[in-house]
């Protein structure tokens, strides 16, 4: 309950914020929200050195369209995805899968950013995000880059940010006028986070049949897996009930579950399949 | 052992403090033990239980999840500051009249989170109001009476 | 569902809680509130090992750190938590407040430090180095009885704590002319009581050598003699505080380790010293519940006539025995019969040392469990015979006109209506319609079951419990109840019994208690015991006050005591409504001049024994629904009825029904704490152990009967554990009863949609469907 001690930096800028990572290296951590920091320092689960919060730098916040991209401040704090008229609109299954982290507390308090940074595999927006095919632009002393979201989260608690880099945007496609964007998950009574989940975007051609679709899960892996062949057996196929089921009873294959304290991995492998078949159900209905 | 103070201007309950606080030092210890604003309480150390909610401008948050430097020039509000003199706040008052508190440790977190609801959304439906206490854990009152409490509160307001 | 049984009087009225203004404005006062000039803080370092020798603890770099006064291991202090022998030849091993060369659970504390800060306090704790020699532990009571199990206690040869048997009636007789024989094996989770509120003490040593401690607990007279025992200082020395409790459900009945160290540093420094306990500490070191494995047999007659029970309780007592460990497989076996009448009955109990943490009393203590075993039994010998789970129990039901009624077992029921409950259940839930949902929605190869449980309840519990009534000079009413409350409502139930009883408004009666300066010896609040026996110690304490007060009455008034009647605000002289005198005029003449034959003062301290239990009954009623494709369960309905005689005050009763219920559903759905097969703990904090949020609450339906308690001065029975006791059993019937047409017959709680997938899956003639 008590974090052990550390040296605070408040940055004013993300110009200052990487000053202090290049100056402290790997003993520094960057604070946003906190809202998964923070837990792991009150039981000493994480004991940085340094702390840099980045969570008052201007121009790091906030929801807008650039182009045929929605892009999202890193500290967009959860509550104001949910809540998004445009987000709401354009990618429902962005602010559903913001809904459902965690609490109204922690959705208040909580950051985009710093929820991808942590790539906890229980968390939700990677899920999504693996789904929308999304991209994180990271800057660092040597300038700006995008990373694409299947080259973002390569295991448990790690990304692809480099300790010098500050993560500043996520940046979503526009889902075209006809896909639709689902999320579903089913929660740990615990703690609220993924036991298994689903993200879907799926969308259709004139003529009804699916043009394509990106399905991602949550819970069987180290971070979020796409189930290709899900997606495979999705393409060019009326979205009838039997064609969503037999796709979605794909949805694990090759997926390596673990079994856990609360479920087995043959039930998480099972929900994942419930799950996906619910998700792209939702988003063929758009 | 890194024990240099941070300096903290922070507005509490309207009250503008300065103080000088460890970096590690977490909002709700500062709150209670500093400022003797000891209704906001602690019942869990992994953020789960919502006893320690309270409103950090304008928006319900735990308290016990935030270091209180991260609170530098922030505006609090925390259960003491919501009744105006011997007025109860009407959720106060809701919990008062339908019986929403029984050992009374989780209620100020739980009524923190109801008054960030109904301002919100000042008429919720029971699921939804069921729902804005996902943060908080209540082993007491098996929530039937808060639920109640709160209903009551909001058609209060409404008057 | 707000009754008013006597709207002329206070008694039967939701009044509301004069505790309440206080708590809603965050002016409550908890331990983790007090604050005193150089308090110092506490922490300790815990063992990780459910069993491990300890070969080397060095803490030079702890003792070194600024800000730390003092550091302690087992190798500096010998003191013990006290167990009292509950069961002749029961084994009490050390109990050590600190680890001594071995730990027995993970959790157990290793070293102590005292410092400037919590925070401080936690960082030296870290720096303590200890060297651990693992050693084999086990963590399941009946894997703990099996041969060559590893001893959870390296110094007993065993790992049974003791063995008990409670019978009557010939048994061996009743199972060998037996028509059929039903056979179960139920083991109830263990459960995590989970306050709110963690526990802690803050130890002041006060300038006259006396010690002053402000505890979490239930029981401030009874844990100031364990502390007293445990520290070697004088019990009248110390002053236990209980200040406002943030819930308990029997975890904050006993006298921790914690407690004891905190005094001992405050004694030591001469400083005040601070503990409260993490949430994750809580879950490793305070008493836990249930976690009891029951074999029964239920013998039959063609008929349903149920003629011998035998069950054989596995009780998991964990690895250190606190005051209360032994007692709840003492309660399961006292009420095994339930509310039938089985007259040839044999329960044992062996109560089992593992390397877990120690249990002990948790919201039913023990009755959840009995109730869960005869229950299940009663549904599966009705599913066995073909008989219909209601005719099977009204068959066997001890009638009304049989009280009070002695049990197989040897204990006396005092009152009982069980039909009628069981009625009143029928009807609220429209019970012939939940059937007919049930079986159209079998039909269509759904998931769906209705369950009953009829229970008995024995609440007040054993020993006493103290009232004083003082009449203060002012007239104004002071009660002193040894019945301590943390969150029931005392303070507002009890101002309602004095008031009406006196005939003075509400605002004239102060209820006082949870402070052992200012109160009498006292017992407590625990086993839905303060209506029963705090209320009967108030309300004879108040006999006599009113008696006392009569006579000094009669003097003031000139006529004769026996002429003189309670008028609301004082007496009057009966006939002559206008010869009257206040509370307050009696109240001088009992402290000014003395009278003549009346010995001065107006106080009276009552030692409320009743010498048997208040036996409350129920009748619960659930549908169930669950889904076949993610074992997720709905609660359609939800009908609990209960009787816990004359009601006080409806809405705390109702509070108190709905609080239990939670936990009841939490048993029954979510709660469990896990070990893993090597003793480590699985389920270690809020994180992994769930327990019921606002939106796992079913809609409920309340019902009552009321059989006044016909042994009691109110006729009161207690109610405080009644939906923990009857509502998992209605449950774990309606679940079994959804899953029979897959022909599953038994599953233990808690019931998580895992665990009923795959059981789904696994069923006899289900295919699998992934």
């Amino acid at each position: 309950m008590f974090p052990a001690s550390f040296e605070y930096h408040a940055a004013r800028s993300v110009e200052e914020a990487l000053d202090f990572l290049t100056k402290y290296g790997d003993d520094a951590k960057l604070l946003a929200g906190g809202h998964s920091l923070i837990p792991a320092m009150k039981l000493r689960l994480a004991s940085p050195r340094y702390l840099i919060d980045i969570g008052r730098v201007p121009g790091l916040s906030g929801i807008r369209i650039d182009g045929d991209t929605l892009a999202i401040g890193a500290l967009t704090v959860h509550v104001d995805i949910v809540h998004s008229d445009l987000i709401r609109q354009r990618v429902p299954g962005l602010s559903d899968a913001a809904g459902v982290i965690g609490d109204v507390q922690v959705r208040n308090r909580g950051t985009i950013g710093g929820s991808v940074a942590h790539a906890d595999p229980a968390a939700d927006f990677p899920v999504i995000l693996a789904a929308l095919n999304a991209s994180f632009v990271a800057v660092s002393p040597s300038g700006k880059r995008t990373i694409s979201v299947d080259d973002f989260f390569l295991d448990f608690y790690t990304t692809a940010l480099a300790p010098n880099e500050v993560l500043t945007e996520i940046r979503v496609p526009l889902p075209p006028s006809g896909a639709g964007t689902a999320y579903h998950k089913m929660a740990h009574p615990a703690s609220g986070y993924v036991v298994v989940s689903a993200g879907a975007l799926v969308d259709r051609d004139s003529s009804g049949r699916c043009s394509s679709a990106r399905i991602a899960i949550g819970g069987l892996g180290s971070g979020p897996l796409r189930a290709k062949a899900t997606e495979a057996a999705l393409h060019g196929q009326s979205l009838t009930p039997e064609v969503i089921a037999a796709a979605a009873s794909k949805a694990a294959d090759g997926a390596n579950a673990d079994d856990d304290v609360y479920a087995s991995a043959e039930y998480k492998r099972h929900m994942a399949t419930v799950l996906v078949r619910r998700a792209i159900d939702k988003a063929s209905k758009k | 052992m890194n024990e240099e103070k941070l300096k903290l201007t922070i507005t509490v309950n309207g009250v503008e403090h300065e103080a000088a606080v460890e970096a590690r030092e977490l909002l709700v210890y500062f709150l209670r033990d500093r400022l003797g604003l000891t209704g906001t309480h602690v019942g869990c150390d992994t953020s789960q239980c919502g006893a320690c909610t309270i409103h950090l401008n304008g928006r319900a948050v735990k308290s016990c999840t935030i270091l209180a430097v991260q609170a530098n020039g922030a505006e609090v509000t925390t259960i003491e500051g919501l009744a105006r003199g011997d007025t109860l706040h009407p959720v106060q008052e809701g919990f008062r009249e339908k019986h929403g508190a029984q050992c009374g440790y989780c209620t100020p977190g739980m009524i923190m989170t109801a008054v960030h609801l109904l301002d919100k959304n000042p008429n919720p439906t029971e699921h939804e109001i069921r729902h804005a206490l996902e943060g908080n854990l209540c082993r007491c009152t098996g929530y039937v009476n808060i639920v109640e409490a709160i209903k009551w509160a909001a058609e209060q307001i409404e008057k | 569902m707000t009754t008013q049984h006597a709207p002329a009087g206070l008694i039967g009225a939701s009044i509301r809680r004069v505790e309440d203004p206080v708590l809603v404005t965050g002016k409550g006062r908890y331990v983790d509130d007090v604050q005193l000039p150089g308090m110092l803080h506490m922490a300790l370092l815990r063992s990780p090992y459910p069993h491990a020798k300890i070969i080397s603890i060095d803490a030079s770099a702890a003792k070194a750190l600024p800000g730390v006064a003092a550091v302690l291991t087992g190798a500096d202090i010998n003191l013990n938590i006290p167990s009292p022998v509950m069961i002749p030849g029961q084994k009490i091993p050390p109990h050590p407040v600190l680890a001594r060369g071995a730990v027995h659970a993970a959790g157990a504390p290793v070293a102590a430090v005292v410092a400037r800060t919590r925070a401080l306090a936690q960082d030296a704790a870290n720096l303590i180095e200890v060297e651990y020699e693992s050693l084999p532990s086990v963590v399941n009571a009946e894997k703990a009885l099996e041969p060559g199990a590893p001893l959870a206690r390296e110094e007993l040869d065993s790992n049974v704590c003791y063995t008990a048997i409670k019978k009557g009636g010939d048994v061996d007789k009743a199972f060998a002319e037996a028509d059929h024989i039903v056979r179960m094996h139920i083991a109830s989770p263990r459960q995590v009581a989970m306050a709110i509120e963690p526990r802690g003490a803050v130890a002041n040593p006060e300038p006259t050598g006396d010690l002053t401690v402000w505890l979490s607990t239930q029981s401030p007279h009874r844990v100031r003699a364990d502390l007293s025992t445990a520290l070697g200082f004088s019990e009248h020395r110390i002053r236990v505080i209980a200040p406002d409790v943030g819930g308990g459900f029997g975890s904050k009945g006993p006298l921790y380790r914690e407690y004891v160290l905190a005094c001992h540093f405050a004694l030591k420094l001469r400083k005040p010293v601070k503990w409260v306990a993490t949430r994750s500490e809580d879950f490793v070191t305070m008493i836990q519940g249930r976690d009891q494995a029951m074999t029964s047999e239920l013998a039959l007659k063609r008929d349903g006539t149920m003629t011998g029970l035998k069950v054989r309780v596995v009780a998991n007592l964990g690895a250190y025995l606190c005051s209360n460990t032994a007692g709840p497989p003492q309660r399961m076996m006292a009420m095994a019969p339930g509310c039938y009448q089985i007259r040839n009955v044999h329960v044992e109990v062996v109560a089992v040392f593992t390397n877990t943490v120690s249990t002990g009393p948790y919201r039913g203590a023990g009755r959840p469990e009995s109730v869960l075993n005869i229950e299940r039994l009663v549904d599966q010998a009705a599913r066995e015979l073909g008989i219909d789970r209601l005719d099977i129990r009204r068959k066997n039901f001890i009638l009304s006109n049989q009280f009070p009624y002695k049990t197989a077992v040897g204990v006396e029921y005092d009152s009982g209506a069980y039909e009628h409950s069981l009625d009143e259940a029928l009807k609220l839930s429209n019970y012939d319609d939940l059937i007919r949902r049930r079986d159209a929605a079998r039909a269509r190869g759904e998931l769906v079951g209705v369950g009953v449980s009829t229970f008995v309840e024995p609440s007040g519990g054993a020993g006493f419990e103290s009232g004083t009534v003082r009449v203060e000079r002012t007239g104004e009413i002071t009660v002193l109840t040894g019945s301590s409350s943390h969150g029931q409502g005392h303070e507002t139930m009890f101002a309602q019994i004095a008031a009406e009883k006196l005939r003075v408004s509400m605002d004239h009666v102060a209820i006082r208690h949870g402070d052992t300066l200012a109160v009498q010896q006292g017992v407590g609040t625990f086993g839905s015991r303060s209506a029963v026996m705090g209320g009967g110690a108030l309300v004879i304490a108040i006999d006599r006050v009113v008696e006392k007060s009569r006579r000094f009455a009669a003097h003031l008034l000139e006529a004769s005591h026996e002429d003189i009647v309670q008028t609301d605000g004082g007496f009057a002289v009966v006939g002559a409504p206008d010869k009257k005198v206040t509370w307050r005029q009696v109240a001088a003449a009992a402290y000014g001049r003395p009278v003549k034959g009346i010995e001065p003062g107006l106080q009276e301290t009552v030692f409320f024994d009743p010498g048997r239990e208040a036996w409350g009954f129920g009748s619960h009623v659930a549908l169930v629904r669950i889904d076949r494709e993610t074992g997720a369960t709905k609660i359609e309905k939800l009908v609990l009825v209960d009787d816990c005689g004359v009601i006080i005050n409806p809405m705390i009763v109702e509070g108190q029904i709905h609080g239990g219920l939670a936990q009841a559903l939490g048993e029954a759905f979510c709660e469990q704490m896990i070990y893993g097969d090597d003793g480590e703990v699985l389920t270690s904090s809020l994180v992994n152990y769930a327990v019921p949020h606002a939106e796992n609450m079913p809609p409920l339906i309340l019902g009552e009967t009321v059989t006044p308690n016909p042994f009691h001065p109110l006729g009161v029975k207690g109610v405080g554990e009644a939906a923990t006791n009857g509502a998992p059993s209605a449950i774990a019937n309606a679940m079994m009863d959804a899953l029979a047409p897959l022909g599953i017959q038994h599953i233990d709680m808690p019931f998580t949609a895992p665990k009923l997938w795959s059981a789904i899956q696994n069923a006899p003639g289900v295919h699998k469907t992934s």
